[in-house]
């Protein structure tokens, strides 16, 4: 935490944070009026505007459609979509399916995962199971975007401009 | 440059995921008119360009942007006429039939290749008819379970409820399976379509498409064409002025392997964990928020229209005993050639693998090849005769899955690809059955030992044991089937667990 001045900015800033979630979810719950079981639906998009779904969010949302916090806690937590902590700079999202593992892809998630920091400031790498590109393996998502047949010096250059 | 050049640069996943966006874009600032097809399958040649000539669709392999010029000047050298390359002349392309060659935002060129002929006959006939017509076909789900689509959808037929729905699983989170994927991406007017139908048969007014999050290409690809589908009177209210009403919305998982089981995916879809259901209530009466359900596959859905086009026995004219009509096989892993291979059941895996692959991508010879997907068995090269379809491959000890084929050549160790099988198992369980929760562990920690050499031969009779308690005690496929590719493993390729062996021939345990 900062001092002073700054330390009201900061409140008057986490302030206007705080309201900005709820109007988010207010918008986002408003947009899903009338569907069936919206509550995965208020989620992806609530995660696409502020980038996680705070506790914040998860209380704000459980008011929103009416629900306890508990049952949006256990959607929130059930899902490995669903972050609960505010998202790194870039992401990696390495496939470990058979598929991609018959090429390779174990070496090269240890390999990258033990690299991260090479690849930039705040990158994380983590695992996903089977993008649908598994004849062109192996494959992964850099910042939600789909290549295939990666390899460390592909991988570096996809993110050269991360660095 | 003359008239306006047409070329064709898939859109589907798998070649933007090797640089087919960036061609587009290159193809477009060269002043050529660009349609963004689905793949034709032929995945190891994208991003494979296709040149609208005179005398067909000329291919060109593997586009870069620098290929550009070449290939309008008409100077690069390409595949030929698409339709005529002998991977596809030889199959027998029915639900794959327009994937890749059609524009998949366009309702009109879908009509034109033959697109909307099964909806306007079904609503011709009563809902009693078009189920008869989908059970005379013989069509088994897709997703793996092979139960008769006909007889399911029968069963919602026959249930009395002011609201019925039809769901369409489309979490296709199998390793090595894409066929879903590409052709929602490709052809995405089917899968409406085939739904439609299916809402038709059996009175559902509203349907749901639970795509996995990892398809975002395909969650696009189908919000268009649903758009346009509105637009054009093929969804909505009064359906081609037949009186039918049917809403169709897509919905998005979240990451959770367990919720292409079905019961899973309907508690996700109505925003809940993932958890799988018990059963009874009795499967299709009291789904979908209490509700009579059609729950089907993509696959499943998309065979639809041309049954009922073309009628249930043209459809079961194709294919071996109890299996009728095509499989999509998906060839991946590590081949030279992967991708799409559509023929009549009962195909030899080992005639898809030498005929399609290509070999080894690595060049090593073959050792294995999982089928079905994760839970899925590991078949040795020297069992590879089997036939590919339903019975035969169970009566071996393997299931067909969902149709995917995953390569690996000799540098496999199959006692890591067990334990990734339980370990996969243990990360992706629902939690709600203690064989898969705790199971799962078990088996990995087992499998650990083993593979250091503590006590083999013991440890060894203690997983087979939790294996069969897994299968035998588990809710559902995810806890009872993991033991499929573990046992496999063991049996079909014991030197892998033997560490005596292994440290003997001098490599790492």
């Amino acid at each position: 935490m900062e001092q002073g001045a700054s330390e009201l900015m900061s409140l008057t800033a986490n302030g206007s944070a705080d309201t900005g979630t709820d109007a988010v979810v207010r918008e986002v719950a408003a947009a899903h009026r009338g569907e069936r079981g919206p509550l995965m639906e208020v989620l992806h998009d609530v995660q696409e505007r502020l980038g996680w779904v705070s506790r914040e969010s998860v209380q704000a949302i459980a008011a929103a459609l009416n629900l306890s916090v508990a049952e949006v806690h256990g959607v929130v937590s059930f899902y490995h979509d669903f972050r609960t902590e505010p998202p790194a700079a870039h992401r990696v999202a390495l496939c470990r399916g058979e598929a991609c593992q018959s090429v390779g892809a174990e070496a090269l998630y240890d390999a990258t995962r033990a690299r991260a920091g090479s690849l930039g400031a705040g990158v994380d790498v983590g695992e996903v199971f089977c993008l649908g590109n598994c004849a062109l393996g192996p494959s992964g998502m850099l910042d939600g975007r789909l290549h295939g047949r990666l390899s460390t010096e592909r991988l570096d250059a996809l993110t050269e401009g991360w660095r | 440059m003359a008239p306006t050049m047409r070329v064709f640069v898939p859109g589907d996943a798998s070649a933007v995921s090797v640089g087919a966006d960036e061609v587009a874009v290159a193809f477009e600032a060269a002043g050529a008119q660009v349609v963004r097809n689905g793949s034709r399958g032929m995945l190891w040649l994208e991003p494979l360009v296709e040149l609208d000539t005179d005398g067909g669709r000329v291919g060109y392999a593997n586009v870069t942007p620098d290929d550009v010029a070449a290939v309008l000047a008409g100077e690069a050298t390409g595949i030929g006429v698409v339709d005529e390359h002998p991977w596809l002349t030889s199959q027998r392309r029915v639900s794959f039939a327009r994937v890749g060659v059609v524009d998949p935002t366009s309702v009109a060129d879908y009509e034109a290749h033959g697109g909307w002929v099964g909806l306007r006959r079904a609503l011709s006939l009563s809902p009693a008819e078009v189920v008869e017509e989908v059970t005379d076909s013989g069509l088994r789900g897709r997703g793996g379970a092979g139960f008769p689509a006909g007889v399911k959808w029968k069963t919602v037929l026959e249930a009395a409820s002011d609201l019925k729905f039809v769901a369409c699983n489309f979490d296709e989170g199998d390793s090595g399976t894409f066929a879903d994927r590409m052709v929602a991406e490709g052809d995405p007017f089917t899968l409406i379509e085939g739904m439609t139908i299916a809402a038709h048969a059996v009175g559902a007014s509203e349907g749901y498409v639970y795509v996995r999050s990892e398809y975002p290409h395909a969650i696009a690809a189908l919000r268009r064409a649903i758009e346009a589908a509105y637009t054009h009177g093929y969804l909505g209210q009064d359906i081609l002025g037949s009186g039918l009403t049917f809403d169709l919305h897509v919905r998005v998982g979240a990451g959770a392997y367990i919720c292409g089981e079905e019961s899973s995916m309907l508690e996700s879809l109505e925003g809940r964990r993932g958890e799988v259901r018990a059963k009874p209530p009795i499967r299709a009466i009291k789904r979908l928020w209490g509700r009579p359900t059609a729950v089907n596959n993509v696959l499943t859905l998309c065979a639809v229209p041309m049954i009922l086009a073309d009628g249930g026995a043209a459809y079961a004219e194709l294919g071996t005993g109890r299996s009728r009509g095509t499989q999509v096989f998906q060839l991946a892993g590590n081949i030279k050639q992967g991708g799409i291979v559509e023929l009549p059941f009962g195909v030899p895996l080992r005639e898809l693998v030498d005929e399609y692959s290509g070999g080894t991508l690595s060049g090593r010879p073959i050792r294995a090849a999982q089928i079905g997907g994760p839970l899925g068995a590991y078949v040795p090269e020297t069992g590879f005769d089997v036939a590919m379809d339903y019975e035969a491959l169970a009566e071996s000890g393997a299931m067909l899955g969902h149709g995917g084929i995953v390569v690996f050549d000799e540098t496999v160790d199959m006692a890591r690809m067990a334990r990734f099988a339980m370990e996969f198992c243990s990360i992706e369980s629902c939690g709600k059955c203690t064989p898969c929760r705790v199971g799962s562990t078990r088996g990995v920690e087992t499998i650990d030992r083993i593979r250091a050499g503590q006590d083999v031969a013991a440890n060894l009779v203690l997983l087979d044991d939790l294996c069969d308690t897994m299968t035998k005690g588990s809710l559902c496929a995810m806890g009872g089937l993991t033991p499929m590719p573990v046992q496999s493993a063991i049996k079909h390729f014991p030197e892998d667990f033997d560490t005596q062996e292994i440290e003997q021939s001098g490599a790492p345990v």
